[in-house]
């Protein structure tokens, strides 16, 4: 392979959501320090909030325009269910809009991150607002700090309502939120006691937010009484409980860990863990310090940590947008895929987020990945169906989704009509000799050749004019196990 | 210009062949004889919440009808089971199972601090966790990592579904989802991927190339076993054209066969009813039972009714009252059917709810689903219920 080739695609694979087609050419040159410094820099800006709501949800919760108005009223059934039905729709809006950013972004390094937070800090309401508002959140906190990272979605309304700190109150503490956030958002199991538990429960009694999402102490639910957390004692309020667990080296430790994991390998090497945590803790949890560690290390690019990553299928979808650009003529496609292969952004299976690894991949799945390629160029249909969601169906009929696929007769809805810019990929062969052109595109499409062959993908390889058969190499190449790594 | 996919699958289906499929086969024949005589267990998940109270209604007790003014089943309506109970009245299939001895209702069936989230309560009965512990793989899973050492194929579990639930993934090996064996078959007779296949049989490594490799070659090796098996037993019987007609008829021909899967899962959904429960219901119940009549009678025919356990449960039930839309909303406890020639004890296993004692509203939880489980894997599967499940467990004794 040429170069840097395989270093800067692995980069763009790891810090991003693959190479772009436009970026093919320089892939063997740049330096891969380079090339990160230069994803850094164009992840810096402040990113655009997204905003996809409907009009009505928005103008009804915008009437609310003093947080006294907004703290008097309750919404009635009728402004609920509106919302309600409202928010799945939206939801998928949002989806598809952030999957639209993480493609075309050059923020490429802030949108990975941030879908590592929205993995870590996994919630969901089915309220378009509230989620919508975590995702801004966790978009403009990605690179910046932990601990303003970690305020900011405790006191979301998506996150007080997921995990039921709204029903936490003085004299009958609700502890879904305290456990939560030590065993799975800052230390991790085993650094705490069930007493820890209880008791940081009661510094976060009150905590709640007005309709609009935004927060909101209920003094008389507070319970402002002594408690003692991790071996201190005091008349602790929940900012506090973060600020003590912040304390904690060991929240840098578990925090690192799950990003070298998400980022470079799920064999983890403690030592450069430890390394790295201690850069974590000692930078007061620049998140953006951390990966300039992490991604300027020698051992990232180490041949153990190169394709040996199983994409997940947000990153295998992504990715093939990017490598392959195309035009989607039915956007929403994407959603059937994010259920068929078990990742629907908005709906984490639990608040642990997804497992990822080895989890992503079973017969059925990697069965759908190796055809899909062929099923995008064909413009074909899936075939396969995804299970229905009773969370986000509320037992109403969806009128844009899979539920009525049963009774669907036309494949419409599932085919996968994508105009692919062939044109724009094909210039990057242009200087290609035709003898070089199966092991060119090969080195620029997979990162791990395994046992793969010319042999084997010969007879599949369509000869009757140079454009076809770059063409079929590809839609062939990504076709294959290989191709799910990275 | 397109690329002539038809053209590789002529190709291709003229230089493999079947070249491959003796390769898989031969050396698992050996080891996996006829399954005949072996118990088999199909799982019947009812998706959504099933409301169990008008599952199995209790027709003698006034709170139930102060409480439903608009969706109660009146008693006569109700199939009569024993003094208190009658089933749902289009249940009729059921109630003839009961009167043969052949059903067994277990009641206020589910776990400490329920939750009410279909996904998360889904979750902790498919992974068999407690409700504040989150794992990554499910009861029958596991159940599979137990009994799939060193072999070749997944196939001892098969959900009959395009994906695979959580409680067929183990932490080694995953079960195997599959809609119907003749497409699974033709997918998996795709040139391209036997090809693959062919030149990247290679060591094992643990490395995730050879993870995807291997799972590859499961699938495809699976995928001919199943089919080669599935025709052998295509049966006479007709069942209804419906999703659930086509998996119990997918299954009555498999069990008649001598495969080697010993549990089949298979749901039915959206039970999920917050408004309009009473037509949702029966459409959801008449479906089930027109198409379990045909599946116990494929399964008596083939003398393979007394090793066949048909194990239903639901993430949750629904809550007491009912609401204002003729719905009930998310419950907590609810009760299982579990259907078999081969039942020890029959009818109404314990007692009906007691409404007088509600939890806020709802069905106080009697008896914790693991101990099901447990049963049925030590006595009816003959596994290792406390390796799969993390803990002993008290049987029950229905088998």
């Amino acid at each position: 392979m040429n170069g840097y080739q395989q270093k800067n695609q692995h980069l763009w694979w790891r810090a991003g959501f693959g190479p772009p087609a436009d970026k093919v050419p320089e892939l063997p040159k740049v330096k891969p320090e380079h090339l990160f410094h230069d994803l850094l820099k164009a992840s810096e800006k402040k990113p655009v909030f997204f905003d996809v709501a409907d009009q009505r949800v928005n103008e009804m919760m915008m009437s609310f325009q003093s947080p006294d108005a907004a703290k008097m009223r309750a919404l009635n059934p009728e402004e609920k269910l509106m919302i309600r039905k409202k928010s799945v729709q939206d939801i998928y809006k949002l989806n598809i809009r952030w999957l639209q950013e993480m493609t075309e972004s050059p923020a490429q390094l802030r949108e990975k991150m941030s879908l590592f937070w929205h993995g870590h800090f996994a919630a969901k309401t089915v309220n378009i607002l509230y989620d919508q508002a975590l995702l801004n959140v966790i978009r403009e906190h990605a690179l910046g700090s932990f601990r303003d990272l970690l305020l900011s979605v405790s006191k979301s309304a998506s996150m007080i309502r997921f995990l039921n700190n709204n029903q936490n109150k003085k004299g009958h503490p609700n502890e879904n939120f305290a456990r939560e956030l030590m065993e799975l958002f800052t230390i991790g199991r085993g650094q705490y006691t069930e007493t820890d538990v209880k008791e940081s429960a009661r510094a976060f009694t009150g905590w709640n937010t007005d309709i609009r999402g935004a927060f909101d102490l209920h003094v008389r639910q507070h319970d402002d009484g002594v408690k003692t957390f991790l071996g201190k004692t005091g008349n602790f309020s929940g900012e506090e409980i973060l600020a003590i667990l912040l304390d904690q080296r060991q929240t840098a430790v578990f925090i690192t860990r799950k990003i070298y994991r998400f980022f470079v390998n799920d064999i983890v090497d403690e030592e450069i863990v430890n390394l790295l945590a201690n850069r974590f803790f000692e930078s007061n949890y620049d998140i953006k310090d951390l990966l300039v560690g992490l991604f300027t290390a020698a051992s990232f690019y180490d041949p153990k940590n190169i394709g040996t990553q199983i994409k997940s299928p947000v990153l295998w979808m992504v990715g093939i947008r990017r490598q392959l650009p195309m035009e989607l003529e039915n956007p929403g496609v994407q959603l059937i895929l994010e259920r068929l292969l078990g990742q629907v952004l908005f709906s984490p299976p639990n608040v642990a987020g997804w497992p990822g690894g080895k989890h992503w991949i079973d017969s059925s799945s990697l069965m759908l990945r190796m055809q899909l390629p062929r099923i995008i160029d064909q413009s074909d249909s899936i075939l396969t169906r995804p299970k229905d969601d009773d969370d986000q169906m509320m037992g109403m009929r969806d009128p844009e989704f899979p539920r009525n696929l049963k009774k669907l007769k036309s494949p419409a809805l599932t085919m996968f009509r994508a105009k692919i810019s062939w044109d724009l990929y094909l210039q990057n062969f242009s200087n290609t000799p035709d003898a070089d052109l199966y092991a060119v595109i090969r080195d620029m499409l997979l990162q791990k050749v395994g046992p793969l062959n010319e042999n084997t993908l010969t007879r599949y390889i369509d000869e009757s004019s140079r454009e076809v058969r770059i063409r079929s190499i590809t839609i062939r190449l990504m076709g294959t196990p290989e191709y799910q790594l990275c | 210009m397109l690329i002539h996919r038809r053209k590789f699958l002529q190709l291709g289906t003229l230089a493999t062949g079947s070249s491959l499929l003796p390769k898989f086969l031969k050396a698992f024949e050996r080891s996996h004889g006829g399954m005949s005589g072996n118990k088999v267990l199909v799982v019947l998940q009812l998706s959504g919440g099933n409301d169990g109270l008008n599952t199995v209604i209790p027709v003698r007790n006034d709170i139930y009808y102060r409480e439903r003014p608009g969706i109660s089943i009146a008693k006569d309506k109700a199939l009569s089971l024993q003094a208190d109970g009658g089933l749902h009245p289009a249940l009729t299939h059921l109630k003839t199972l009961y009167d043969e001895g052949n059903l067994a209702i277990l009641q206020n069936v589910g776990y400490p601090n329920p939750d009410r989230s279909h996904f998360r309560s889904m979750d902790i009965w498919q992974s068999a966790s407690n409700s504040n512990e989150y794992l990554n793989s499910g009861w029958l899973g596991r159940y599979l990592d137990a009994q799939c050492v060193n072999c070749s194929r997944p196939t001892q579990v098969l959900e009959m579904d395009d994906m695979l639930s959580l409680a067929l993934s183990g932490n080694q090996m995953k079960g195997l989802a599959l809609r119907d064996p003749k497409r699974l078959y033709e997918t998996s007779r795709d040139p391209f991927f036997r090809d693959l296949l062919e030149a990247g049989s290679h060591v094992e490594t643990g490395d995730p190339d050879s993870y995807l490799y291997k799972v590859m070659a499961e699938t495809l090796s699976s995928a001919d076993y199943i089919f080669e098996q599935s025709k052998q037993h295509l049966g006479t019987t007709i069942y209804p054209d419906t999703e659930i007609g086509k998996n119990f008829k997918t299954i009555a021909s498999l069990i008649a066969s001598e495969i080697n899967t010993r549990v089949y899962y298979v749901s039915l959904g959206s039970f999920d009813t917050h408004a309009g429960q009473q037509a949702k219901q029966e459409k959801l119940f008449s479906e089930l039972n027109d198409a379990l009549r045909p599946f116990t009678d494929d399964l008596k025919s083939s003398h393979r009714f007394e090793d066949t356990l048909i194990m239903s449960f639901s993430e949750f039930g629904r809550r007491v009252g009912e609401n204002g839309s003729g719905g009930t909303d998310h419950g907590t406890a609810n009760n299982m059917f579990l259907i078999s020639g081969g039942l020890k004890n029959k009818g109404m296993l314990n007692e009906m709810p007691d409404l007088s004692r509600l939890d806020d509203g709802d069905l106080e939880m009697q008896l914790d689903f693991k101990r099901v489980y447990a049963t049925v894997l030590n006595k009816w599967l003959q596994a290792d219920d406390q390796l799969i499940l993390g803990k002993q467990f008290d049987y029950l004794n229905f088998i």
